[in-house]
């Protein structure tokens, strides 16, 4: 599937629960899916694809938002909690801190789905518990 | 080739933004090129290890064969034998002389054949080995170029002044928002049910004495004697 066919496949799922997604697709150098849940106030959740991953990543602050003394506890506290966290991980791009999962490209839907749900459950926890590193 | 050195390097020596490739792109260009040269080895070498294995199937076979002519030919000595054709028993133990020999040249080449087949197959799961780190380390170019333009991409549609959304304090403003709104709803919801089943309109009914009210025995009485004068005819 391209980056098409998950807008088209997203904005008609509907989980278990209930959730469902609005998509939007942002085109430059490459293409990216633009994910918002329709029934959690968390995160758009931006997909992308390479030659064997989809990577879906939120953008939590960046190196500007945190408070400077408290940088070097934040990183380590961000290494210490990133096993519990189930299926994402930290990750730094650029000075933009992230939260990502990243699934194999053969992955079913429904896989991916459960990676979107995940990540933006967990990055508005995420978000909440780090709120003292941040100015 | 370590990549991922090669991107730490990248990385100490500032190439760190957005829209840089992290690895030049000379260098990936190599790196699936070598790619794939490995493949085209590895099909060739496929195409090597069919041909082999079906000459050592064909070797097997006539060994098999032969054996059976050996075998054959032998009944037909002891049946010469039986007859007292000492001479002709001889002619046939030559047959199958000659049919032994042959017999052991195929053997020769049928283990030369798998003794080829094995060293081929130990080479190309060399070779694969080889071609799924090439292939890992290339995802990892892969994956850090894509992740770098795609955030150019989103920051880019952002923009500087609405950047907004990417801004951990509105995020944070607006999950509290929300889940305010949500606690809201909730009370509001509740409110509305107890509307709905009567049960705040019953409680105020309640205290000015009417509607479905629990009936004390004068009640009764007083809603029969009622119910009985009206129903007298006139």
């Amino acid at each position: 599937m391209n980056i098409q066919d998950y807008a088209i496949r997203l904005s008609q799922y509907r989980t278990q629960e209930g959730y469902t997604f609005d998509c939007q697709t942002m085109s430059g150098d490459v293409e990216v899916l633009q994910i918002e849940m329709n029934e959690v106030e968390g995160f758009p959740v931006f997909l992308t694809q390479t030659n064997n991953q989809i990577i879906c990543i939120v953008y939590l602050w960046s190196e500007d938002e945190i408070k400077q003394e408290k940088r070097l506890e934040m990183l380590e506290m961000m290494l210490d909690t990133s096993i519990s966290i189930p299926l994402s991980a930290y990750a730094r791009v650029g000075n933009r801190f992230v939260l990502y999962g990243a699934l194999s490209v053969a992955s079913s839907l429904d896989k991916v789905v459960e990676e979107i749900v995940t990540l933006n459950e967990n990055a508005i926890d995420v978000i909440t518990a780090m709120e003292e590193f941040l100015d | 080739m370590n990549i991922l050195k090669k991107i730490m390097t990248a990385i100490r020596g500032g190439t760190r933004e957005l829209g840089e490739s992290i690895v030049d792109s000379q260098g990936t260009r190599i790196f699936e090129q070598e790619i794939e040269d490995a493949k085209e080895s590895l099909k060739n070498a496929k195409g090597d290890l069919t041909q082999v294995m079906a000459k050592e199937m064909q070797a097997t076979r006539k060994v098999e064969s032969m054996q059976k002519e050996i075998e054959k030919h032998e009944g037909f000595v002891s049946d010469a034998l039986a007859k007292g054709e000492e001479k002709l028993a001889l002619e046939i133990a030559g047959k199958v002389a000659e049919i032994e020999q042959e017999k052991a040249l195929q053997v020769e080449a049928q283990l030369s054949y798998a003794k080829h087949i094995d060293k081929l197959k130990s080479m190309m799961e060399k070779a694969e080995r080889q071609l799924k780190d090439y292939e890992r380390q290339l995802t990892m170019v892969k994956t850090t170029e894509n992740v770098q333009k795609a955030t150019a991409t989103i920051t880019d549609n952002f923009g500087s002044t609405d950047s907004t959304l990417l801004s951990a304090k509105e995020s944070l403003e607006r999950i509290r928002e929300k889940q305010q709104d949500f606690d809201d709803r909730n009370l509001a919801a509740e409110k509305l049910d107890n509307e709905t089943n009567g049960k705040d309109l019953s409680d105020k009914m309640k205290d000015v004495g009417i509607g479905e009210i629990e009936s004390g025995a004068q009640a009764v009485l007083d809603r029969l004697k009622a119910k009985n004068a009206k129903g007298k005819p006139a």
